[in-house]
């Protein structure tokens, strides 16, 4: 499969600045190791075992804002990026704006996330949840923003309509982004206190992971599925439908994060029912996609790409599932606060997105470097540990939230919530070693197939690899 | 119209988000503008000079200063109004850079128990003020809410608390903060330093503003005995 689609990437070269993608990617990849690490060590802390315990910088309540940020801003940004140097020229027949443009937003993206992990362990963190970036690093990120969507709608825009569906959500995307990140870190910062506040720093939350990761993550599957499928999309109507209501419903419903808090109540409910209407909206797109590969279940199991990307789809509908339940004031009650929210933040982030990304990295390094995976086991052991252990780990800390939130409307002592959660605590430790026993397996195998590449390339200077 | 480069740029991009905005971020912006931002001056005065009270923030800023008279003099000279206001601005800043607030929350629901356990239930007022912006209500509870925790413990179990966690409660997963005391040796913690007596007065501060401080855990009479 490498040798037809080597071919076709050499003929879109000019389109695609490949060595570009690749850098992005092992940015991500980069980042995505400093994240698994700071996890690590707060999984540790958790259960008593932190060997690092009492060193300033490596305190773990800074180096959960690094696993948070470095997530968002490191992994997910620099491996979205990457992807959409690979897709949007493709989907457009055009290139970026500029390619010395595209190589300064790559230098100057990585300074903010250097500048952001360097400023939360000098404790210069800001009091935005998701948005820890010290303040000062704040404009610098928006700046970079505006880049970005510059240098993408330059093309986009070049296009004659209608578009394809992907370059709705990437379009919607690049302004989203942009005003999500203004409103979030300037206005609960230097304008508005207290509840109303609260209210927007709720909307930063949830728009940063429904208008940023959202859209571009749903984008890049209606792009790489049919590919990989090699057929269209199932039903253009649901498209429609999915991209719309993401549109209408997906920014109305931020302020669940502040349930029970003193914001007005019509807000909260308004909140929790445009959140269950979330996950019809889900739905269809769940449906939209099962109905594309419908007849061709069997690529699923045989293609490792399109096993992460299904595999991270029906994620998908568990943790929207779980949103809308979770999101009423029954469940509330019980669960905020408690490490079922955590368990869901997992399950989205890597479960979902983190997924998504490792597929199409999957599919994408062998087409950069031009050589095959170097040992296909590895890649298979890649992905039954990372779903293993997600599995793990979702099911384990949303269980833990329950016996919590049970501890506490018990009135027992507070102690007993640590008492009860250390078990599944050890639980969570053993399956987040399982995902980065799984991720070391993928970079040995990128190490493993840069070198053949080379060895390649230096035997038929012909067959350069990107790098 | 659906889609067109214009109508996904401006209906969907700008026009939803806009809708969203006006709708959940400006209503609740505008319903509180007649709950005025205070600074910290102004809510350390208003403590100590309302008569029905026998305790306030300052309080606790003066007992920490007749404590460790030689840190204190250091790093905050007399215990006046201006120096516990830059205490508390620089103690929501550790409260901030150390991520306290990921596994603390600051705001009281009013379901699951939490009013017996914690206190009152939160309200608006309570977080109009500079230390709330932006405001700490905060998503998870690792440990216990703190929005009421100011005068329930003393400086000197703040201070071992911060040391060792695990000295004053065995069950603890809360870390260790040693960079916020001086001269500390394996026996046991030196004098809080700027950080250390700033993180203290705004623990103290938590609560402060209420009538009933401190407000003390009330959960023992409820407590099923032999459950423990």
């Amino acid at each position: 499969m490498t040798q037809d689609s080597s071919t076709a990437s050499q003929r879109a070269a000019p389109l695609v600045d490949e060595r570009l993608v690749l850098w992005y990617f092992v940015a991500a990849l980069v980042y995505f190791a400093v994240s698994l690490l700071g996890g690590l060590l707060m999984a540790a802390q958790l259960v008593h075992h932190n060997p690092l315990r009492g060193i300033e910088f490596f305190s773990p309540g800074r180096w959960r804002m690094i696993h948070t940020n470095a997530v968002a801003y490191g992994f997910i940004a620099n491996a979205f990026l990457g992807a959409l140097h690979w897709s949007i020229p493709r989907l457009t027949m055009k290139p970026v704006l500029d390619a010395r443009l595209s190589w300064f937003i790559f230098a100057a993206w990585q300074v903010v996330v250097v500048a952001t992990a360097g400023g939360i362990l000098a404790g210069q963190a800001q009091a935005l949840e998701w948005g820890e970036t010290p303040v000062w690093v704040d404009p610098l990120a928006q700046a970079g923003l505006l880049l970005v969507a510059i240098n993408f709608l330059g093309p986009i825009v070049r296009t004659p309509g209608p578009l394809y569906v992907s370059l709705w959500y990437f379009m919607a995307a690049f302004v989203w982004t942009f005003l999500t990140y203004a409103m979030g870190n300037f206005l609960p910062q230097y304008f508005v206190p207290g509840t109303g506040g609260g209210a927007i720093a709720g909307m930063f939350i949830h728009d940063l992971v429904g208008l940023f990761v959202t859209p571009i993550g749903w984008g890049l599957m209606y792009y790489f599925v049919p590919i990989l499928l090699q057929k269209p999309i199932w039903s253009h109507g649901l498209s429609l439908v999915g991209f719309w209501g993401l549109a209408f419903f997906y920014p109305l419903t931020g302020i669940h994060h502040f349930l029970y808090t003193p914001i007005p109540m019509f807000l909260q409910y308004g909140s929790v029912v445009s959140t269950i209407a979330v996950e019809f909206v889900v739905t269809t797109v769940i449906i939209n996609f099962l109905g594309t590969v419908w007849g061709s279940s069997g690529e699923v199991w045989r293609s490792l790409p399109l096993r992460w990307f299904y595999t991270g789809m029906l994620f998908y509908f568990v943790t929207c599932l779980q949103c809308a339940l979770q999101v009423t004031l029954t469940f509330q009650a019980l669960i905020h606060f408690t490490d079922w929210v955590v368990g869901h933040a997992h399950l989205v982030m890597f479960g979902v997105f983190g997924f998504w990304i490792l597929g199409y990295m999957t599919y994408l390094f062998p087409r950069l470097l031009r050589t095959d995976w170097v040992s296909p086991a590895l890649c298979e052991w890649h992905f039954g540990l990372s779903a293993g252990g997600m599995l793990v780990m979702f099911t384990d800390l949303v269980l833990a939230g329950i016996f919590q939130g049970f501890s506490w409307a018990a009135l027992l002592p507070w102690e007993d919530s640590l008492r009860t959660s250390i078990p599944f605590w050890y639980v969570r430790l053993a399956s987040g070693l399982a995902i980065i026993v799984g991720q070391v397996c993928f970079a040995v195998n990128i190490w493993w197939t840069y070198q053949a590449a080379r060895r390649r390339a230096a035997a038929e200077p012909t067959l350069a690899p990107a790098e | 119209m659906f889609e067109t480069k214009s109508g996904i740029f401006l209906i969907a991009g700008l026009g939803m988000f806009a809708l969203a905005f006006l709708s959940n971020g400006l209503v609740p912006w505008l319903m509180y503008t007649n709950l005025p931002e205070k600074t910290v001056e102004e809510l350390i005065v208003e403590q100590a000079n309302d008569p029905e009270r026998a305790r306030s923030v300052l309080t606790e800023f003066r007992d920490l200063h007749d404590r460790y008279p030689e840190a204190f003099a250091r790093y905050y000279g007399e215990p006046t109004v201006e120096s516990c206001a830059v205490a508390l601005r620089e103690g929501r800043r550790v409260y901030v850079a150390e991520g306290c607030w990921h596994c603390h929350s600051q705001f009281v629901r009013p379901v699951s128990n939490e009013e017996p356990r914690w206190g009152p239930v939160a309200r608006s007022w309570e977080f109009q003020n500079e230390l709330q912006k932006p405001v700490l209500f905060g998503t998870r509870r690792v440990g216990p809410d703190l929005s009421r925790e100011g005068g329930r413990h003393s400086n000197d179990w703040h201070v071992v608390h911060f040391f060792q966690p695990r000295w004053t409660s065995p069950d603890s997963v809360m870390p260790e903060y040693p960079w916020f005391f001086d001269g500390s040796t394996h026996e046991g913690p030196g004098a809080p330093n700027r950080r250390g007596i700033a993180i203290i007065t705004y623990m103290q501060w938590l609560g402060s503003w209420l009538k009933q401080y401190p407000h003390y855990h009330q959960t023992e009479a409820l407590w099923p005995r032999g459950i423990q």
